[in-house]
């Protein structure tokens, strides 16, 4: 695990307005996150999870604060610097896989690593989530948690800086689940890349360098381990 | 039905919230509904009124021309048994000396009884009075003329008259029903400045003209119920003996012909045109109720479960685009009422009707509603049927997703080699074929549209081309009052500045093939014409023959003979002999049922020596003026046609109607494109939003994602151009056969640079609603499309 932060979190807050009424979804949230870290975010609905990662992810503007990536403040980056933002260094997973039911496998890879600087091969990619055999499987002729891991492998196959994981494993049963988590855990090891995923799940928490507790759209807790656990020791 | 009020509501809010496509389709119904009704009032107003006026002012129902009768036969053919009335007058022709014009006008002098009241063709006085009985310097004139040259009663002007130069004073203006359109002598469209009718009093005439007690025009009507040809039959018979060259019926009065055959435009047009913009109404509901319904399966199932019938559920559906065609039909019929009052306004232009007002019967927009609405059905059908069918339970699951294959296309075009977001394209290409299928069609017909309107003028190019450039070559033409000897044709090339003078004969005749057979005249023009030439359809000059006939395309087509066969000729003046002869060739001309051969030989056939209708001249236009003076002073000149005259006449009169029509046409099928494509545009990217938004999340731009959902809609409008080009073709074929009469036909030429115009015009009337759609795609909300399940 590197020291340097490759995130820079400081007073960031975000403000939803309908009508009248207003959410404070992010609450003057500071954190830095570190280079190979592995994060896992937890608390309850509506605690402003997604939100802070959607800022991280260059999705979304924050209201106020400053959220730095390298040195390089996102929360003033114009539109098309965030799409470049995300296009080089950052890897999605969405709860729901998102992937293109009109290419293949090897394609909705191969989607990513025809613009990227440094991509490894799609074939790789999908070696590294198991899935060499379903090369060219279209999404429809997938389970779900193969179309999750098609999803892992798309994310990283571009070698992100950052891989941002919403939910990954809340459509998935159990078994799919820890086949899911195990991919990220490895890609983490191997790749060293970091890793930051939202969870219901509180078990996983085992798995990770560090826990970021939220409440209110604030940080309530943070937590560290020492051990972590192999995903295959969680329990749900 | 009270709960069905909730189901209203919805629709209202579907409605406006689906607005710009809700909007596109209804315009669509809007043209087809506009179309219609100005096709179907136009016709009818022109019909209802030419009834009206025919009624009201005693239109005749046969015509009859000889050289000169004795006014005690009137009563014989009043005795006709079928003849109603009787009308003898005298019909003649002179020039006309206007007062600002250097060149002749032509003047149709007809009389005017003098003891009696008119009994057919009964003028109809807009200003001023009658001539008096005797009084050879007063004359009504055709209100056109007057309008043209701004005359009011008082005004005067000169006229050579049977040799003599006369002053005369305008007392009355009128429109008469023989003269709804009225067209001078030699030209293609009518020259109101050019052409006159002049009434004076029958007693005056006959003094003008040396004709007491004589007439040489019969106006007829026949009684109901009885058959007009053997009145003709009989009037033939009775007439034959005074120089008759036949008596004809309505139909083949001049401007009763005229006005049929506008009808018979009207009729080809909105036979053609309406039901493009329907058959692209029908699709586009297709279109967004499928979507429609594949969006709301849920809600349909809910409905269901709740216990709404399977009837209501499929009616509040055809509501839907009922709501949307109701639209449709507003706009539309304000519209078409605009644009049938616009034609209405043109069409007074030409034909000299009282009064004539667009026809807004009731009937007329209840029946092109009905027929928008079974379009609309037609379109809602499929989807209205499914939203019945489905049942509850399956449709509160969601759809199983969609299932994509490898398409032949991808060996084809090696999609590996290939970006992935082209490979999206094509695959989605392949996944819809129906939807792509229907929405090349709608942009075909667009295309072909256009073509159907832009081609109007390579036709008119050409038909210029050939009959100004090519065959009628002259400048002028001289109409001699009668048959004149050959000598003539020396006293022509003596006067100022002719350079080239050509003699033509006209002799009227009747062409019989079997049982077909047509009234015309056979061209006499001479062999190695510089001036006058006739052309083969490859427009090579060819020489007149001397023991055959050349005839156009029409006429060989109307007597259905071909070249190498054998027509009869009934030669209906002089002696009347019948003779058969050889169809040498068919050549190229498109205006009327044309006939030549060779002059000598045309003499030969009605065997009276070497005799000439007119002198055809080119001449130094540095001496136009000491020319027209000079003819003006020759007595035996009845007109002088000028070709550069009519060319001008004829290429701003068809210009102006056809920019008119192309502006309408481009608009229409902008229209349709529109409608088209951004309906098709709007229903995937409403179908994909979530795989656009993923790209965008995964780090693509706004570029490439619109590039996604617009390489499938690009090819899709380039493949439907050809398709477009071949719909253009045959509907430009079904327009011309439509427009084909005995007067005219137009010819059918497409040049390529009107397939790329066509073109053009679908092609940025696409680039517009693809902009439009591309600006929802800025605003694409990326999370909350992401935060739900397919
Ligand atoms: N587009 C929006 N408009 C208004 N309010 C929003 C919007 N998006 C999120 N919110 C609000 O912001 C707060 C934080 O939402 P967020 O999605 O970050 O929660 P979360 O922690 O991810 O919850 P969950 O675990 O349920 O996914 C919530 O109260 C939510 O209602
Ligand atoms: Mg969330």
């Amino acid at each position: 695990m590197a020291d340097h932060a490759i995130f820079d979190i400081d007073g960031l807050t975000k403000i939803y307005r309908t009508g009248a009424v207003e959410v404070r979804a992010l609450d003057n949230v500071g954190l830095q996150l570190h280079s190979g870290e592995f994060v896992v975010l937890l608390g309850p609905s509506g605690s402003g999870k997604s939100t802070f990662l959607n800022v991280l992810g260059g999705l979304d503007h924050p209201t106020s604060g400053s959220c730095k990536f390298k040195n390089q403040d996102l929360s003033v980056m114009s539109e098309i610097d965030l799409t470049l933002y995300r296009r080089e260094h950052v890897g999605f997973v969405f709860q729901f896989y998102n992937l293109i039911p009109s290419l293949t496998a090897r394609e909705n890879v191969s989607l990513i690593t025809e613009i990227s600087s440094h991509p490894m091969t799609p074939e790789k990619a999908l070696g590294l989530v198991g899935l060499s055999e379903r090369l060219d499987h279209f999404p429809a002729q997938l389970s779900g948690g193969e179309q999750q891991r098609v999803a892992i492998a798309r994310a990283i196959a571009k070698q992100p800086e950052v891989l941002l994981c919403d939910e990954p494993t809340g459509a998935l049963d159990s078994k799919t689940g820890v086949l899911v988590l195990e991919t990220l855990s490895a890609v983490n090891k191997e790749l060293g890349t970091t890793t930051i995923v939202i969870t219901h799940n509180a078990a996983i928490r085992l798995m990770a360098h560090r826990v970021v507790y939220f409440a209110d759209g604030k940080i309530a807790r943070l937590e560290k381990n020492e051990t972590r656990l192999d995903p295959a020791e969680v329990t749900w | 039905m009270v709960g069905l009020s909730a189901l209203d509501k919805k629709l209202g809010r579907d409605l406006i919230r689906l607005w710009p496509q809700a909007l596109a389709t209804a315009l669509v119904v809007a043209a087809g509904f506009a179309t219609l009704i100005v096709g179907v009032g136009a016709r009818r107003s022109i019909e209802d009124t030419r009834t009206a006026y025919y009624d009201r002012h005693a239109f005749a129902d046969v015509f009859a021309t000889l050289t000169r009768a004795p006014n005690a036969i009137e009563r014989q053919l009043a005795q006709i048994p079928g003849v109603q009335l009787a009308e003898t007058r005298i019909v003649q022709r002179g020039l006309l000396d206007i007062p600002g014009s250097s060149a002749p006008a032509s003047g149709l002098i007809i009389s005017y009884p003098d003891n009696s009241a008119q009994r057919l063709n009964r003028l109809f006085l807009r200003r001023g009075r009658l001539p008096e009985p005797g009084r050879t310097s007063e004359v009504v004139v055709n209100e056109a003329f007057a309008v043209a040259h701004g005359f009011s009663p008082g005004d005067q002007f000169h006229a050579n008259l049977n040799g003599r130069l006369r002053k005369l004073s305008i007392v009355g203006i009128a429109l008469s029903p023989e003269f709804v359109y009225a067209i001078g002598p030699g030209d293609l469209v009518p020259d109101d400045k050019r052409f006159a009718i002049l009434w004076l009093s029958r007693r005056a005439v006959e003094s003008l003209f040396d004709l007491d007690g004589a007439f040489n025009s019969v106006l007829i009507k026949v009684e109901q119920r009885h058959d007009t040809k053997a009145v003709i039959e009989a009037v033939d018979h009775l007439l034959a003996r005074y120089g008759s060259t036949g008596a004809i019926a309505r139909r083949d009065q001049q401007s009763h012909a005229f006005l049929d055959s506008e009808i018979q435009q009207l009729t080809a047009m909105s036979t053609v045109i309406p039901p493009i913009f329907l058959a692209v109404a029908v699709f586009l509901m297709n279109m967004i109720l499928a979507r429609i319904v594949a969006l709301e399966r849920e809600q349909i199932g809910l409905l269901k479960a709740v216990g709404y019938g399977r009837l209501s559920v499929a009616w509040h559906y055809m509501k839907f685009v009922f709501a949307i065609t109701a639209i449709g039909c507003l706009i539309g019929a304000a519209f078409g009422t605009w644009l049938g009052r616009g034609l209405t306004r043109l069409y007074a232009n030409f034909f000299h009707f009282p009064f004539l007002v667009f026809s807004k019967d009731v009937d007329i927009y209840i029946l092109a509603t009905a027929i928008c609405a079974v379009a609309a059905a037609l379109g809602a059908m499929r989807s209205v049927v499914s939203a019945f069918s489905l049942p509850p339970a399956v449709a509160m699951r969601p759809p199983s997703p969609p299932h994509y294959r490898r398409v032949w296309t991808d060996g084809v075009l090696l999609l590996r080699y290939l970006s992935k977001l082209t490979v999206m394209s094509l695959r989605q290409l392949a996944h819809n074929p129906v939807r792509a299928a229907t929405t090349l069609t709608g942009l075909a017909l667009a295309t072909g549209l256009l073509v159907t309107a832009l081609f109007n003028s390579d036709s008119i190019d050409l038909m210029i081309d050939v009959s100004f450039h090519q065959t009628a070559r002259q400048h002028a033409s001289v109409n001699f009052v009668e048959e004149s000897p050959m000598h003539v044709l020396q006293d022509v090339r003596r006067l100022p500045g002719v350079l080239a003078a050509e003699p033509y004969r006209f002799i009227d005749v009747r062409l019989n093939n079997g049982h077909r057979s047509r009234r015309t005249a056979i061209s006499g023009i001479v062999e190695k014409a510089e001036l006058s030439r006739a052309i083969d359809n490859s427009h090579q000059p060819i020489e007149p023959p001397r023991d055959g006939l050349l005839v156009n395309a029409r006429l060989a087509e109307v007597l259905e003979l071909k070249q190498g066969q054998v027509v009869e000729i009934e030669v209906l003046e002089g002696k009347r002999v019948t003779r058969r002869h050889l169809i040498s060739s068919i050549i190229e001309s498109y205006i009327g049922l044309g006939a030549y051969m060779e002059l000598s030989s045309l003499n030969a056939l009605i065997d009276e020596g070497p005799k000439v209708s007119g002198v055809h001249i080119l001449y130094d236009t540095s001496h136009e003026h000491s020319l027209y003076k000079a003819i003006k002073k020759t007595p035996i000149v009845a007109s002088l046609v000028l070709q550069k005259h009519s060319l001008k006449k004829f290429r701003d009169t068809v210009g102006e109607n056809i920019n008119t029509i192309t502006a309408l046409y481009i608009f229409l099928s902008s229209i349709i494109a529109i409608g088209v494509v951004y309906n098709s545009a709007r229903i995937q990217f409403s179908e994909r939003a979530r795989e656009l938004a993923s790209l965008r999340v995964l780090g693509f731009t706004n570029a490439e994602v619109s590039r996604v959902l617009l390489t499938e809609l690009t090819i899709i409008i380039l493949l439907a151009q050809p398709v477009g080009w071949v719909f253009g073709y045959v509907f430009a074929e079904a327009v011309t056969e439509g427009f084909k009469s005995d007067l005219f036909t137009i010819p059918f030429v497409i040049e390529a640079s009107t397939y790329a115009k066509a073109t053009l015009v679908v092609m940025a009337a696409s680039a517009a609603s693809v902009i439009i759609v591309r600006q929802r795609l800025r605003h694409l909300d990326l999370i909350s499309i992401l935060k739900t399940r397919d």
